[in-house]
């Protein structure tokens, strides 16, 4: 007899095994070795990954991205609370990493654990040790933002949380003089951020397996890959360990039905600020990482378009699914960044004729802007749904619609 | 006697309100009388300026006050904040500067196929007569207000009226999609450059005394603001499609059953929307000088901070709200406001924005929708 516990433990090897778990598994070996591969591009090739074009420098930012789109899908996916200005916790992260890894203040001399920078003064801490406190600091911004405004409805939510995401980097921009003292040094942006590192010592045990210093050579950005993959790779697991968690279905409970959850005892405010708070760490994290790879902070560099693209990025992919979000933030980065010029010059070289020289990426936030408007209107579940987001779509569908006298 | 009881000790706790409120009314209070206190106190400082400023927070408070009736008439209706609103408004003062700059109605992405030429040229500059620069202005207002309109209306039907069942949340990110789409239009449309417009209203002053002078070329903003909110009022209070509107705003399904067409009168409602985003785009252009692809999403902000200031769906609260905010603004820009300096400005707006919002979504003058009423 097969108790239904015996079924679960030995799977069929049938094509959905494969489909479940292969595809991933090979996606993953992909990514890991992407770095190694990309030395013999005729390999890659062949796989049609090397047409796409991504060098080390984009395959970061795209892995960035997919961090934020992951750190929003905790609070739109999860919890379904519509957050516009995602960008506040991605320049909080930044500037976090401003304060505690650069010259900025230079009346300072604090160093600790910091590698290559002690004759230069400043604060400077570990990166290690910086990129927590990024997501600390955004955390306790998330609770600050999000403990008097979670209380209101769905859009005014929203529209707050977009006051919020022009607010901060406001204050950024006008933050070189406040009563005198100078916290962002303004519109001049912060530059010469520490890098990340494991110092001499560490680097020499392990025969320059883990550098000294990360450099910001194009050749060398290998270790900055696999640094932001592994920080990809433990908010993976911790979004997946959230979702299944008593927190993960108290924020599906309120984001279903929110009077319904509050009279089971589900916690509302609690529950909603969790998300708020958890989604903004993963946002400063990425941040901190992001503004030590450029290299230079600014408060132009944080507007509401980027809020919107990481928004688009969890709604093609499916809000509140993982590997949907993953997914669509690699497809919405890599169209962001390199992609709509490949098919632009795709599309230029392959039209015979004379002078196409159409610049696709002049209408970049547009095809965005489709792109939010087809999903919601013909898939709202997103390319890879997620059962339950798809069946709460489709739930307004059955009801006749009473007042359409039209027909 | 149980009865009795119970009604005694509910009577007080329904008289005052919590102490948490009352908390909020003192802070609120405080803020108030604070912020009038340091205006009355510039004031004595210099009146003369202090004048001038109020004036051109009138000004653009009554342009902030015609988006913002854009936004609380659709909000009063479908309860939606449309986002585009504030982006159909740039391409309205986009559309007034083909007129004036190139005397022909044009159609976004389509600038040099489809150009209907206006007769008798309107291609205006400032040393014409006065009676050319009045016609160029009335075409460009009309044309303007059309294509506004149109935008606005099409976009209900192809993005928000398939919505109407989902969840809320989604009309509101198509409302984001078509905000960046009209963006897009803009950009190809002319380029990412301030589009200048000739200084084609009059000049001169209206007030000249004291040191206190106000400018024609402000006052005509006022001037043309005025006739247009009555005429709102009008259709609104007087006419039968205002009475599907109100209708139509408090219960939709019962004003479907009274035979009201309820499609049409949304349809109307954004028309009606789109023609003063329209109008306030041309105003603003002509007022201002020059116009920017992004110039929507930040003053269609402002706008929505003034509707939701002045009670959401509430159309004396949009206006009264768009003047206030346009008073904040201008004090705030010309330093008068509790020494902050102009370029908190922004940050000034939205924390009122956020306050409001968090502490009295109602606004001032109480909120008029579905779920409001």
């Amino acid at each position: 007899m097969t108790t239904p516990a015996a079924r679960l433990r030995a799977p069929s090897l049938d094509s959905q095994a494969v489909r479940r778990w292969g595809l991933p598994a090979a996606a993953i070996v992909l990514i890991v070795l992407y770095p190694l591969l990309i030395e013999n591009i005729g390999f890659l090739d062949s796989l049609f990954v090397g047409r796409l074009g991504i060098d080390m420098d984009t395959a970061f930012q795209m892995a960035v991205y997919v961090m934020l789109a992951l750190g929003l899908n905790i609070v739109v996916g999860y919890a379904g609370l519509l957050d516009l200005g995602y960008v506040a916790f991605f320049a909080l992260g930044a500037y976090t990493l401003g304060w505690f890894g650069s010259g900025l203040f230079s009346g300072q001399n604090i160093h600790f654990l910091d590698v290559g920078n002690t004759a230069i003064p400043g604060i400077h801490l570990s990166f290690w040790v910086v990129v927590p406190l990024a997501g600390l600091v955004c955390a306790i911004a998330g609770i600050i933002i999000g403990w008097p405004t979670l209380r209101l409805r769905g859009d005014y939510l929203a529209i707050v949380t977009l006051g919020f995401g022009e607010i901060i980097p406001d204050v950024f921009r006008n933050g070189d003089d406040i009563n005198g003292h100078n916290l962002t040094n303004g519109v001049r942006g912060i530059t010469q951020l520490d890098r990340p590192g494991f110092g001499e010592s560490i680097n020499n045990a392990t025969g320059g397996f883990l550098p000294d210093r990360y450099s910001s050579l194009p050749d060398e950005l290998k270790p900055w890959f696999y640094t932001i993959l592994l920080m990809c790779l433990i908010t993976i697991f911790i979004n997946l360990r959230l979702r299944d968690s008593r927190l993960g279905r108290a924020w599906i409970a309120v984001r279903e039905d929110e009077i319904a959850a509050s009279a089971m005892g589900v916690p509302l405010m609690r529950t909603k600020l969790w998300a708020y708070a958890i989604g903004g760490v993963f946002g400063g994290l990425a941040g901190a990482i992001y503004g030590s790879f450029i290299n230079g902070i600014f408060p132009t560099s944080f507007s509401f378009q980027i809020s919107v693209i990481v928004l688009v990025m969890v709604i093609v992919g499916g809000m509140g699914n993982i590997w949907g979000v993953i997914v669509g933030a690699s497809l919405i980065s890599w169209l962001n960044f390199i992609g709509l010029q490949k098919i632009g010059n795709l599309l230029n070289d392959g039209i015979p004729g004379s002078a196409h020289d159409v610049d696709i990426t002049k209408y970049k936030y547009g095809l965005f802007g489709i792109l939010l408007i087809l999903m919601m209107l013909f898939r709202p579940e997103g390319i890879i749904p997620s059962a339950r987001r798809k069946a709460e779509f489709s739930e307004g569908e059955g009801e006749a619609v009473l007042y359409d006298t039209a027909h | 006697m149980a009865t009795a009881d119970t009604t005694a000790q509910r009577l007080p706790s329904r008289r005052l309100p919590p102490v948490s409120q009352l908390v909020l009314w003192f802070f609120g209070a405080v803020l108030v009388v604070a912020t009038f206190g340091w205006l009355i106190k510039e004031f004595i400082e210099s009146p003369s300026r202090f004048i001038e400023v109020t004036l051109i927070g009138v000004t653009n408070g009554s342009i902030y006050a015609l988006v913002a009736l854009g936004y609380t008439l659709v909000y009063g209706i479908i309860e939606l904040i449309n986002f585009a609103h504030g982006d159909n408004f740039m391409i309205g003062s986009f559309e007034t500067h083909s007129i004036v700059t190139e005397g022909a109605f044009q159609l976004p992405l389509y600038p040099t196929t489809f150009v209907l030429g206006i007769p008798l040229g309107t291609t205006a500059v400032a040393a014409d007569s006065g009676l050319h620069r009045a016609y160029a202005i009335a075409m460009a207002l009309f044309f303007s207000m059309l294509l506004c309109m149109t935008i606005n209306v099409t976009i209900e039907r192809i993005g928000y009226k398939p919505l109407r069942n989902q969840p809320r949340l989604a009309p509101l990110i198509t409302a984001i999609g078509f905000s960046f789409l009209l963006q897009n239009i803009a950009l190809i449309w002319k380029n990412a450059s301030p589009q200048p417009v000739p200084d084609i209203f009059p000049h001169g002053n209206v007030i000249s005394t004291h040191g206190v002078s106000y400018e024609w070329g402000a006052f005509i903003v006022v001037l043309i603001t005025i006739p247009l909110l009555l005429v709102l009022s009008w259709l609104v209070r007087s006419t039968k499609a205002g009475k599907a509107m109100r209708a139509t705003a408090q219960d939709q399904d019962a004003s479907a059953m009274m035979g009201i067409n309820v499609d049409r009168t949304i349809s109307f409602t954004f028309a009606l929307g789109g023609a003063l985003a329209g109008a306030a785009g041309a105003i603003y252009v002509l007022a201002v000088g020059n116009t920017k692809f992004d110039l929507g999403f930040r003053l269609g902000l402002f706008a929505f901070t003034a509707a939701v200031l002045g009670g959401i769906g509430n159309l004396t609260g949009a206006v009264v709200g768009g003047l206030l905010l346009g008073l904040i603004a201008a004090y705030n820009d010309a330093d008068l406001l509790f020494n902050i300096g102009a370029r908190w400005t922004n940050t000034v707006i939205f924390s009122i924005l956020i306050l409001i919002l968090v502490f009295k979504p109602s606004g001032l003058l109480g909120e008029q929708t579905p779920e409001g009423q």
